[in-house]
């Protein structure tokens, strides 16, 4: 990893003394993950480039020094070369008399703005160029960007998403090499550390000047604190210099205006909703919900002393973790924490644990099996378990026409093995039916689009 | 001096009053482990042996220790005074519970005896009226006993007689364990004579003498066992008893009764019984018979061990079958079982009893052989089979020969009786065998495959298995292997090389085997082919209907291709393959499992390509080139950096060759002629599990495969090596050197005659080595700068090595018992172990 900065403010060579490193000298640094070398490409009156290149050491990076495991799990890895928060530490740690501005040799020219050219041959960039562009624009730069091709023999590999980036800037040294400081590790969106509270302290010292006014600022805290909200929080009232708690409070408020507008269309909220009011209206009180995710559902079910006993399932070890977070299962009274109960179970086996309900919920599920393991799940749900009534929900497939950002053919999820009109669910349903000695209505959910549909559909099966 | 018979397995209760030297007895005469003492368990939970107001918790813990010793099927002595009725009663129940008898051993010691003994104990603090009244209790007890369900083995009435006593266990009458076979087991014979001399004969013997006076001489060392229902509804059922209870009386047979032998028996002996299902011929043919003879029937029958349990615990022979709980105890509940097997209380709609399925969830590990219930056809559930295939009913007399498990069958001479409800009953929509159920893949599992050790899996690397599967596997039906992982040799030494061919031939030097074969690396992905002739073929064998008729999976049991007219081209090229080299018949099979790398890597592996080796390609690329351009204009202004430069240099040129390097294995597909298929092993087939074969045998059939499709098949270049012979080692690096810059990823090395023991378990079946460019794209485009080579030499291998053995075992072990069409959740366990075994932390690459 590397970068040039250049000036053409004469004498150009006083670069030097703003660095304090000498134009005509080789200088190496040993860093953490590597060595840092310090050169001149060019020292002349009118023009003087420095640049600082980062030896890092790939395999010390994987295998750590010492007893520790190193930052990176990959001997294969674009982090010794692109610009990262690694070159962010070089230049802290290299560069820290230009970074900080105090020049005792050059006082008056460290504060004063002089025309600079900063070229970075490889930044990671996955937000896009257009957010790159937004990051340097409005401190003054101008930007120049070219995209690196990401193998040239295989053309239909598609773009990389790495740029050369050149910028051009009046400002003082500092300034420049503050906004890189920040602005390259958020523009590359990953950490070689871990991020906590000490992060912050960097965006306020580093970026106390200009972030706070900056229109891309709280795009560049969230990147920068690798997306965790209580440090975005902290570092926001502290960059407003307002107590924490109101700008938490006026980030919930905005939170909650941003529910009540997207209420109406929270798809999820609505099938939630029209999958509990299925359930109290039935009657029910031991429910299993096959396929749980992160309980959202048993979550809203739980607030009902209708259901005694609510089972949630599902396949992934790592969702069941965060469902029983989102439950705060450690934290419910004894009483309530006997109602429920989570279990790791896949739906292709019989499971004796499944039999003895009232109702088994599969929501949003059956699109996320394969068609041929669709025997086994029927099997599974309709013959072995046999609750007395089993809720589907599934998407629309012809609701799809719908979605602007859908392209045609495509489907809503990764995961989804398929999705089925609403004629290829009551097929399916009622093959189900007739094998197993169920009945089943069909119910929308979501605004019903008089070609398409509703956008959700949901069966509702009984013995 | 007395000696009591206890039953080997039984519920052994210690009766008398407190002081009369039970303790002592049963430390005399048992283990500590099979005596459970209320003492000790007061003291468990109490922490004082004397403490009566722990009595309740402590009697708590020692039934529930009781209960799972007898569900372990392990000898249980209850030391406590057991003189209350309802103390007894509760073992009485926990003795049926679990199937085995409860004895009882009295110790009615004179009172005087007790208070003394009681008095010299200054732990036993309580007065002499608990004593007298434990003494009354016991003596208004002693007449009761075996009313209450004991089977009374002594009654020890003074000290000597309690010193003096010796403990005789006697084996269970069920408990052939140590009868090994062979044997022919022999299916409801119901009279049909002909029938069952023409099949014994068939089985190779000889059956000689007169109607009434059969001579039967077996195969050497062979003995018939007879699933019982000899008679009822046939033309000759009394002949048919001369036949067998004189093969029973030589030796050459036997015998375990049916329900039909029973209800005969009880008809004989006088008791009233319905004369229905048959018995009424059976007792007309009886009439020409003398009286002696009918009593002879009567009281061989009642002789008869319902179900004996042979060839030590892996054998159960039983007329209805026998779950594995019951399996070897004694108590009416499973003689009815053996008789009856287990009904569902309602009957259908010919008035017969509806059958419970116990088969379906059999999940025991021996093998049961039952009939009772005609079947058209004797088919493997869950390692039961039943054999009743209703000769009498115009069908067929069937033996089940073990351990080959063959069958062998004669077509009954006619239709000797109609049958009330017909024989052909429509098979079920899909067989229930084809059913997983959680318990047979969730938590620790511990699998007992044939190549010796046996296989753990940890709880939480099957949870993690459990949703690979789950969610992305193919119908578990298909998967009948997952490739194990393989380890490289130990690093070089010294040198410029991190992996080289001297480690390799070392390693198998030191392990005894010095004939190898060398067989060319591919890179592409790996991927399992199962392939039938046709659907029907993929139902009848792997009851897959709707699939296709094969699947190409890779290393994870992930579907290959995402889109079914591509598999199904595939496969059709390699069915094509297979019926031009002749394979198809040769073999004498219609499916067949091959082991192969598909070819380019870019056709799977296009993600990682694109997220992880093209980006560091392109990113250090035009990194270094930027440096480079910086470096010489600083040296060309005269800054000595010379070394930086050089530094530069070298890494760029790393770069460059590991962007060739993973190019080399990438081309464009736009169909599926663009893709290469290597097998490189035969798996399986009809009737066999090859896996362990030699290799040269592989090579020959693939090679075959390679000539009638050049095209598809890719073929493996190989180099035989003695390590006796150093001219041959040493070409056999060279061929390394050459195949590696051709563009193989490396080589393979194994003993070339498969499977071998060595030192320390088995040999490792292959080692790989990679050629040092390729190793690149493993330890980064930088690795052999000196510094980073010293640093990965450090590496560990244990791990890898016997992860790679233990992945080697269970794929082994999952293709035979396939090939032995064991039900699916046995095949399924092995798979299943090999992917869960992949979440082991081993460093991965290696």
């Amino acid at each position: 990893m590397q970068l040039t900065i250049t000036t053409t403010h004469r004498p150009a060579t006083d670069l030097g003394y703003l660095l304090s490193k000498n134009p005509e000298r080789h200088q190496t640094f040993e860093l953490a993950f590597g060595i840092a070398h310090v050169f001149y490409p060019e020292a002349t009156p009118e023009r003087c480039t420095v640049a600082l290149v980062v030896d890092v050491d790939p395999v010390g990076l994987v295998r750590g020094r010492g007893d520790a495991d190193g930052p990176l799990t990959q001997y294969v890895n674009d982090r010794p070369f692109t610009a990262s928060s690694f070159l962010a530490v070089a230049i802290a740690q290299v560069l820290s008399s230009g970074l900080s501005g105090n020049s005792k040799a050059r006082a008056e020219l460290a504060a004063s703005p002089i025309p600079l050219e900063v070229e970075v041959p490889v930044v990671r960039c996955r937000a896009g160029l257009g957010k790159l562009r937004a990051c340097f624009e409005p401190l003054g730069y101008g930007v120049d960007v070219e995209a690196l091709p990401l193998d040239t023999s295989f053309p239909d590999w598609g773009p990389s998403t790495y740029v050369r980036l050149t910028l051009r800037a009046t400002l003082r040294l500092s300034q420049v090499l503050q906004h890189l400081y920040l602005l390259l590790p958020a523009l590359d969106g990953d950490k070689h550390y871990y991020v906590g509270s000490d992060e912050v302290q960097k965006l306020l010292d580093k970026g106390a000047d200009w972030l706070a006014t900056h229109p891309e600022r709280d795009w560049i805290l969230s990147s920068y604190l690798k997306r965790q909200r209580s440090l975005v929080r902290e570092a926001l009232g502290k960059l407003l210099t307002q107590p924490e708690d109101d700008v938490g409070e006026a980030d919930r408020e905005r939170e909650a205006g941003e529910q009540q507008l997207e209420r109406p269309l929270s798809l999820n909220e609505r099938r939630l909703e029209a999958v509990e009011d299925v359930l109290l209206r039935s009657g029910a009180s031991r429910v299993l919900d096959v396929g749980c995710g992160e309980g959202r559902l048993l979550g809203r079910l739980l607030e009902h002393r209708q259901f005694r006993n609510l089972v949630g399932m599902d396949v992934s070890p790592v969702t069941l973790e965060r469902a029983a977070e989102r439950l705060r299962l450690d934290r419910l009274p004894p009483l309530q924490r006997s109602r429920i109960e989570l279990l790791q179970a896949s739906l292709t086996c019989r499971d004796a644990r499944m039999s003895g309900f009232d109702v088994a919920c599969a929501i949003e599920v059956v699109e996320h099996i394969d068609p041929s393991r669709l025997g086994a799940f029927e099997r599974t749900l309709f013959e072995f378990a046999r609750p007395d009534c089993v809720v589907v929900t599934t998407p629309n497939a012809e609701y799809n026409a719908l979605f602007p950002n859908l392209p045609a053919g495509r489907m809503r999820h990764r995961d989804h093995r398929f999705e089925w009109t609403r004629a290829e669910f009551a097929q399916w349903a009622r093959a189900v039916c007739e094998r197993f000695g169920y009945g089943v209505q069909f119910f929308p959910i979501g605004d019903v689009d008089p070609q398409h549909g509703p956008p959700t559909q949901m069966g509702v099966f009984r013995r | 001096m007395s000696t009591l018979r206890i039953p080997e397995l039984s519920l052994v209760a210690l009766v008398g009053a407190s002081g009369s030297g039970k303790s002592t007895f049963a430390r005399t005469h048992f283990r500590t482990t099979e005596v459970l003492s209320s003492d000790a368990c007061r003291a468990l939970v109490s922490d004082d042996e004397n403490d009566q107001a722990a009595t309740r918790d402590a009697f708590d813990i020692l039934y529930y220790i009781a209960g799972k010793r007898l569900a372990a099927g392990k000898l249980t002595v209850v030391d406590a005074t057991n003189v209350r009725p309802e103390d007894r009663k509760r073992l009485v129940a926990l003795a049926r519970e679990h199937h085995v008898l409860a004895t009882a051993i009295v110790f009615d010691l004179p009172e005087r005896i007790l208070h003394e003994r009681n008095a010299a104990r200054p732990d036993r603090n309580f007065g002499p009226h608990v004593i007298r009244s434990h003494v009354q209790s016991l003596h208004r007890a002693l007449r009761g006993l075996e009313k209450e369900g004991f089977k009374l083995a002594a009654i020890l009435r003074s000290a000597d007689e309690v010193a003096q006593a010796e403990i005789l266990r006697e084996k269970a009458w069920n408990d052939h364990r140590d009868q090994h076979g062979p044997f022919d087991i022999i299916g409801d014979v119901h009279g049909c004579l002909d029938e069952c001399v023409q099949l014994l004969r068939q089985l190779g013997y000889a059956v000689e003498g007169t109607r009434e006076a059969p001579r039967v001489t077996a195969p050497e060392g062979r003995r018939a066992v007879f699933v019982g229902d000899l008679v009822d509804r046939g033309p000759d059922s009394p002949g048919v008893l001369r036949l067998v209870m004189a093969m029973v009386a030589e030796g050459t047979a036997l015998c375990v009764p049916g329900n039909h032998d029973v209800k005969l028996m009880k008809k004989l002996r006088g008791r009233d019984v319905k004369v229905s299902h048959g018995l009424a011929e059976t007792l007309a043919q009886l009439e020409g018979e003398p009286d002696a003879f009918r009593r002879e029937v009567a009281d061989w029958v009642y002789s008869l061990v319902s179900h004996p349990v042979f060839d030590d615990g892996k054998l159960v022979v039983a007329h209805a079958g026998m779950k594995e709980a019951l399996q070897g105890r004694a108590s009416s509940a499973v003689r009815d079982f053996a008789l009856y097997g287990e009904t569902t209380g309602e009957t259908d709609e010919y008035g017969l009893p509806e059958r419970y399925d116990w088969a379906a969830e059999y999940r025991g590990s021996a093998i049961v052989v039952y009939g009772h219930t005609p079947v058209p056809e004797p088919q493997w559930v869950n390692r039961t089979i039943c054999i009743d295939t209703g000769c009498v009913f115009g069908g067929r007399l069937t033996a089940l020969r073990y351990p080959e498990r063959e069958l062998v069958s004669v077509p009954a001479a006619r239709v000797h009786y109609e049958p009330v409800r017909p024989l052909v009953v429509p098979p079920p929509p899909e067989r229930d065998a084809g059913v997983l159920d959680i318990d047979d893949v969730l938590g620790k599992r511990v699998i007992t495959p044939r190549l010796g050790r046996t296989v753990t899996i940890r709880e939480e690397n099957a949870r993690a298995a459990l949703e690979v599967m789950s969610r992305f596997a193919v119908d578990p039906r298909w998967l009948i292997y997952l490739p194990p992982t393989m380890s490289p040799p130990a690093a070089a030494r010294d040198g410029d090389l991190l992996e080289r061919p001297a480690e390799v031939f070392d390693y198998f030097r030191e392990e005894g085997a010095t004939s190898l074969v060398c067989e060319e690396k591919h890179m592409g992905s790996r991927a399992v082919v199962v392939l039938c002739r046709d659907e029907s073929a993929a139902a009848r064998r792997f009851g897959i209907r709707g699939d296709g008729r094969g699947v190409i999976h890779t290393r994870t049991g992930r579907r290959f291709f995402s889109d079914g007219a591509s598999e199904e081209a595939l496969l059709a090229r390699v069915d094509a393959a297979m019926a031009a080299a002749g394979l198809w018949d040769e073999l004498g099979t219609d499916w067949i499992a091959l082991d192969t790398e598909l070819l380019p890597w870019s056709a799977k592996a296009g993600d990682l390509l694109r997220s992880q080796y093209a980006p560091t390609g392109t990113a250090a690329g035009h990194a270094l080139a930027a440096s480079s351009a910086w470096a010489d204009r600083a040296a060309t202004r005269g800054v000595a950096l010379e070394p930086l430069k050089q530094l530069l240099q070298r890494r760029g040129a790393a770069i460059e060759r590991y962007v060739a390097e993973y190019r080399r294995y990438c081309w464009p597909v736009r169909g599926v002629e663009d893709l290469r298929l290597a097998p490189f092993h035969v798996l399986a087939f009809e009737g066999s599990a090859t896996l362990h074969n030699d290799h040269r045998w592989h090579l020959a059939l693939i090679d075959r495969l390679c000539a009638a499709d050049s095209t598809t098949f890719r073929a493996t270049q190989r180099h035989y090596v003695d390590l006796a012979d150093a001219a041959s080692v040493a070409s056999a690096t060279t061929w390394w050197r050459d195949v590696t810059a051709a563009g193989s990823e490396g080589m393979v090395v194994k003993p070339v005659d498969g499977l071998r023991q060595g030192r320390k378990g088995l040999v490792q079946p292959a080692l790989k080595c990679r050629g040092p460019e390729y190793l690149r794209i493993i330890y980064g485009p930088t690795y052999t700068e000196p510094e980073n080579l010293e640093r990965l030499r450090q590496r560990a291998l244990g791990p890898k090595r016997s992860l790679a053995v233990r992945e080697y075992i269970l794929g082994h072990e999952a293709l035979h018992r396939f090939v032995e069409r064991e039900p699916l959740y046995r095949v399924h366990e092995c798979v299943f172990g090999v992917l869960a075994l992949e979440s082991e932390p081993v460093d991965p690459r290696l």
